[in-house]
């Protein structure tokens, strides 16, 4: 399959998923409801997309924009998986069933941005001590104990 | 060292002071000649504390060579920027170490934070706010001819104890503390 096909493929399956695909340079992005996550992830796996690189968030200021990086070594192609999650009390479905690789950085995530991964199996701080107050890369984090940098540095 | 203390005390309750004099040159001498290092590397510095301990700068034959085991060893060396997660685990290994004992701190992170001072909420703003140190080394990372520099200028603070329980020194620290005049500024 060349990536042309997966491209295919994966406008095939779009209205299914209630997905919109579009292009960042070499790579597919794909941006799905919060609900479908996890669907649209065991599409991926079965295409042939084995290998979670990468799970982060962004704080765009009113939601979180979780972004998932897929390699598929078979298919030499890679993609994005967007979703947004809600500010207040945020929740999106771990995707550890489907990339057992998605379990210590779901927890990054979830120790940085405080945003909860249900289905997890092991929800914990992975960073930080347990007892932290706070997600620090949170945009209105605040910590007391932080110093700020003159200017004139 | 519970021998060497053993006959500090029993020549001291014999009052043999000159004897004492001589025999202590002797213990610190050789405290001093074999400083077994523990290393706390923790991050980047690690690799310049990993080159000192290499055939290149040949820590050995100042008789420091790393342990991995702190029970083992007289001198922990921090090299690496210490987190507030890590902080109970150095704060532990440190605790299991024998006395007498002492702490080389190696890097600015060590020292004081170094780079991550501003703006950072994760990162112990130096190793003294939780340990006592006897060295600074200042460098980002310091070359492995610091770190030797600063082993052998811990030599000199070694060679300060006695072993008479009566004469022993107070651990002296070669800045001034958080909450003890100069460091307050910061
Ligand atoms: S002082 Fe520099 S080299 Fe050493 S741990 Fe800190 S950042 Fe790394």
């Amino acid at each position: 399959m060349s990536p042309h096909d997966v491209r295919h493929h994966l406008a095939e399956l779009s209205p299914q998923l209630d997905a919109r695909i579009s292009d960042h340079f070499e790579d597919v992005v794909i941006e799905v409801g919060s609900a479908n996550l996890l669907q649209t992830a065991s599409e991926l796996l079965e295409l042939g997309f084995d290998r979670l690189g990468m799970v982060t968030a962004v704080d765009t200021g009113d939601d979180f924009e979780m972004v998932y990086r897929v390699t598929s070594r078979s298919l030499s192609c890679s993609a994005f998986v967007k979703t947004r999650v809600g500010r207040i009390e945020p929740r999106v479905a771990s995707l550890c069933p489907v990339w057992p690789a998605a379990n210590w950085q779901e927890r990054e995530v979830w120790d940085l941005f405080g945003i909860h991964f249900t289905g997890h199996p092991d929800m914990r701080r992975i960073l930080l001590p347990e007892e932290w107050p706070g997600w620090p890369l949170r945009k209105d984090y605040d910590d007391p104990n932080v110093i700020r940098r003159p200017d004139y540095i | 060292m519970a021998i060497v203390d053993n006959i500090g005390t029993a020549l001291s309750g014999s009052g043999g002071s000159v004897i004492l004099t001589s025999v202590d040159k002797l213990v610190d001498w050789s405290r001093g000649q074999s400083l077994w290092a523990f290393p706390m590397g923790t991050a980047c510095c690690a690799m310049e504390l990993i080159a000192a301990s290499f055939n290149k700068f040949d820590f050995d034959r100042l008789g420091t060579f790393p342990r991995p085991d702190p029970r083992h060893t007289d001198v922990m060396i921090l090299a690496g920027t210490i987190t507030e997660k890590m902080k109970p685990a150095v704060k532990l290994l440190y605790d299991q170490m024998p006395e007498p004992k002492w702490v080389v701190a190696m890097g600015n992170c060590t020292v004081s934070g170094g780079i991550f001072y501003y703006d950072t909420y994760s990162v112990v703003r130096g190793a003294d706010t939780f340990l006592p140190i006897d060295v600074y080394i200042a460098g980002c990372p310091p070359r492995p001819e610091s770190l030797q520099d600063g082993i052998i200028q811990l030599r000199e603070l070694v060679r300060e104890e006695s072993i008479a329980p009566g004469k022993r020194h107070e651990r002296k620290t070669l800045l001034p503390r958080k909450g003890e005049g100069a460091g307050d500024a910061l």
